[in-house]
């Protein structure tokens, strides 16, 4: 399937927040996993024509995704 | 600056006239937050003006919480008799009587914090500082600053305005320590030179007015960055000009200013970042 700038963008973060969940330490680890998964899916229902919406969860995204990436967050629930 | 001592000049006669207002609110409790209108009912009743003078202001609302809905103009209307003479004393007496949802930044209301940025009637102003005209008949529109992401209603999301502002290295940067071990003295003249720039307060109004910012804020540092800049290149006591220079010597950083000069039109602290860029790009040249 051919994925428009926007899908794409939307994928990077979420590839991207799995990647930073590597770096948790690895008893912790699922909780990110499933937080980012979880964050994702509460948003799936999102009209994929809602661009300012859209656009608008991938700007918090990307915030959380500083927040929780920081060394100092080990667990989360 | 003249706006500005005017205006603070009309804030002491605010607070004069809401004294008697706080000792009639201290007998009758009840009252809470109806001081404000009190006051300024108190004082038409002494000038003999009843008529009540209702003007509409349109606010922009948009909520995070419902991102899939557009943002909306809300009106209100307000009667100016018992309302302060500012937009900001406009905006908390809809917070606190109309509808406590309205959500805008504000701290000092003298002109003196920059928290009440926002585009009034089409100016970005502080909005403390910025009367409500007169006249009845026309609509006041309220806007966050123009091409800033929102974060609710007024409050713009000025991270990237920070992060700028951390990168020009805002602070004194030494080697060498004074030569008695006090404090690094200057004298009278380099002082003066910084008159003009140290009295900004960050509020943004100038860089989210500049059109070359909101196309290029990513690199550009905009008239706000810029002027701060100038203040640490024409500091005496600071020892870093020529890295500090270095560091504005691209095609984006600095010259993306092309001197629309919206900035120093729009400045609610009467400041010439215009003047100030332009300072810099006569010492980057020679």
């Amino acid at each position: 399937m051919r994925l428009s700038g926007l899908q794409k963008e939307v994928v990077g973060l979420y590839r991207q927040c799995l990647r930073e969940c590597r770096k948790k330490p690895f008893a912790t680890r699922p909780h990110f996993q499933e937080f980012a998964r979880h964050e994702f899916d509460k948003n799936v229902k999102i009209d994929r024509r809602d661009f300012a919406a859209i656009e608008f969860f991938l700007r918090k995204g990307r915030r959380q995704l500083d927040m929780y990436a920081s060394p100092g967050v080990k667990d989360i629930n | 600056m003249a706006a500005l001592r005017s205006s603070s000049a009309a804030r002491l006669f605010g607070s004069a006239a809401s004294r008697p207002a706080f000792r009639l609110a201290v007998a009758a409790p009840v009252r809470g937050f109806a001081q404000l209108a009190d006051a300024a009912q108190e004082s038409q009743t002494a000038s003999g003006d009843q008529k009540a003078r209702i003007k509409t202001f349109q606010v922009y609302r948009w909520n995070p919480d419902t991102p899939t809905e557009k943002p909306t103009m809300q009106s209100y209307s307000l009667d100016l008799n018992k309302t302060g003479p500012m937009v900001l004393d406009a905006l908390i007496r809809i917070k606190n009587e109309l509808d406590p949802t309205l959500t805008f930044r504000r701290s000092c209301r003298e002109g003196i914090c920059g928290s009440c940025a926002m585009n009034i009637n089409g100016t970005n102003t502080l909005a403390c500082l910025c009367r409500i005209p007169t006249e009845v008949n026309a609509e006041m529109k309220i806007y966050p600053l123009p091409h800033t992401y929102v974060v609710k209603d007024l409050v713009p999301d000025l991270t990237q305005f920070y992060k700028q502002y951390k990168s020009i290295k805002p602070y004194l940067q030494r080697d060498t320590p004074s030569p008695d071990g006090k404090e690094y003295r200057q004298s009278k003249a380099d002082r003066r030179k910084l008159d003009g720039l140290y009295e900004c307060i960050l509020c943004a109004c100038c860089s989210t007015s500049c059109p070359s910012y909101w196309w290029n804020s990513e690199e550009y540092l905009g008239p706000a960055m810029l002027l701060q800049s100038y203040r640490w290149l024409a500091d005496s006591r600071d020892e870093r000009t020529a890295e500090r220079k270095d560091a504005l010597n691209n095609s984006m950083s600095l010259y993306r200013c092309h001197t629309i000069l919206n900035c120093t039109r729009t400045c609610p602290k009467g400041l010439n970042p215009g003047l100030a860029i332009a300072q810099i790009k006569k010492e980057m040249a020679f």
